[in-house]
This record gives C-alpha cells, structure tokens and sequence, in this order.
C-alpha cells in the first residue's frame, strides 16, 4: 500500500470460501451483478466489451461500461473502465480508462483477493472534477439542506 | 472521546479559515445563492440583501480567502462563483474511490460465505 501516490489503489481481503467460488462470483456476469450491484447485459469474455446498468440504490443512472483485459482461470482477472461515466458530453471510448485487476491466491481457510485500480493519473482533469461534482455533489445539496432548513 | 486527538494538527490548522468562513449567516447566505444561482455579479449577490454592496464584497474576499469561491472580471464587474478546488484534493478522490471498493469488497464476501 502506497498512499502518497495518485494513481492507483490498492485492496487485499480474505475470503472464506475456495477460490474456485470467488473465481465465479468475479467473471460469472450474474454472480458478478448481484454483488456490485449492475445489471450487465453480456458475459465477460477476454478483449470483450460489456455494459449494464449500476443497480446500486442513488446510483441507477449511472451505466457501467468494461472492457476485459485478462482471464487467466482462478487466478488474475482484469478489466479496463470508465471510474464515473456519468452523462458523458464527449466520446467516452477515447477517453483513458483504470484498469481495474483482481488477483486470487489460496491461503489456509480460504482465498486472499487484491484488487488493484490504477491508472486515474491519466484521467482527464474534467472527469475527476465531475466526480466531485457527483460525489461532493453533497456538497451543493449540504447548501440546499441548509437553505431549505432556514426557511423552513 | 475526542476526534482531534486523532487529526494532525496541520489539519485542523486548514480547516479553521473554512470553518470561520462558513460561520457566518451572510457568508453561508451567499454560498447558498451562488450555490442555486450559478454564477453571479455583486449586483446580483446585493439585490434583495439587507446588507451593503461594500459588506457583501468583503464577505466574498473571506470566502474567496477560504477557497470556497472565485471570481473573474466581466466588463466592469466581477462575476462569482462557488470552487470546487477546495474539494479538488486527487487524494480525497481516491479516497473515496477506495470506500466504493470497501463497500463493493463487503458485499463480495457476504456473496461468496453465505
């Protein structure tokens, strides 16, 4: 873990189940859906594109959209995408993406899972800036809150 | 038990001009304004106000100090609106890219040992 960088992030867990499980849960579309809570229209297969809608509750408007890199079997997947591909006014498809890559490994009583982000240095500065619009979003909305609580 | 204790005190050294910024009705008034408004001139930010021109301009040159506003020149007058640089931190973006994957990473496991 480096936390002075910018560019990526980096996250380990251990789960108790095989690696054969956590290998389905990750590139099994539906299994995949379920947890992150999208709605993907096709499977993932590597150099293949898919998109489905995030079914995550305040986030339905946003579309997922992936591009798989590697599915190397239990053991790395990866996929390039789009972190806030929110109402895109240009052509998101030329825009950088992260790449996003989850590694599996046994460990006893179960699997040890990192995941790894990179690639958000490249990230146009306007798309970090929307994200913070979306986000800290809240931001505008602490204001209206507030507004709406002092002439309430 | 006190969360200061765990904030560097450089920290709370930056957040202090925002807090006292924001702690002031005409101040957090103006916010709100340029917040729902967009940008907005001083004779616009003063219309309606009980407050002067001259007050109102001070007000914004606190939350200008702060990093809560900008402004630029358009003819004559000077246009204001809300920053977002104060937020703009890539590391606070980061950050809260990493709770998503926290939160994502939970319902994995809850997925996957149930």
């Amino acid at each position: 873990m480096t936390p002075s960088t910018t560019d990526r992030i980096e996250k380990e867990i251990v789960l108790r189940a095989a690696r054969s499980r956590v290998w389905r849960a990750l590139t099994d579309a539906k299994e995949f859906s379920s947890w992150f809570r999208v709605n993907l229209e096709s499977g993932f297969a590597p150099g293949q594109r898919t998109r489905g809608q995030i079914t995550y509750p305040g986030y339905e408007h946003l579309t997922m959209a992936v591009l798989v890199e590697r599915m190397d079997a239990e053991e790395l997947f990866s996929f390039h995408w789009h972190p806030y591909p929110d109402n895109p006014k240009g052509d998101l498809d030329a825009e950088p993406m992260t790449l996003v890559e989850f590694r599996l490994e046994d460990v006893p009583g179960g699997t040890r899972l990192k995941v790894t982000e990179s690639g958000f240095d490249r990230l146009p500065a306007e798309r970090r800036d929307e994200a913070f619009r979306m986000n800290e979003g809240g931001w505008t909305e602490q204001l209206a809150n507030i507004e709406r609580h002092v002439s309430g | 038990m006190s969360r200061a204790d765990g904030v560097a005190p450089a920290r709370l050294k930056d957040a202090a001009p925002l807090f006292s910024a924001l702690g002031d009705e005409t101040r957090l008034g103006l916010l709100i304004k340029l917040s729902s408004a967009g940008p907005l001139s001083i004779t616009r930010l003063a219309a309606k106000s009980p407050v002067s021109r001259q007050a109102i301009s001070k007000h914004l040159d606190v939350l200008e100090g702060a990093g809560l506003v900008r402004s630029c020149r358009s003819g004559r007058e000077r246009i204001w609106e809300l920053s977002p640089t104060r937020f703009h931190d890539a590391h606070q973006y980061l950050a809260r890219i990493s709770r998503q994957w926290d939160d994502a990473l939970e319902r994995l496991r809850k997925f996957v040992e149930r």
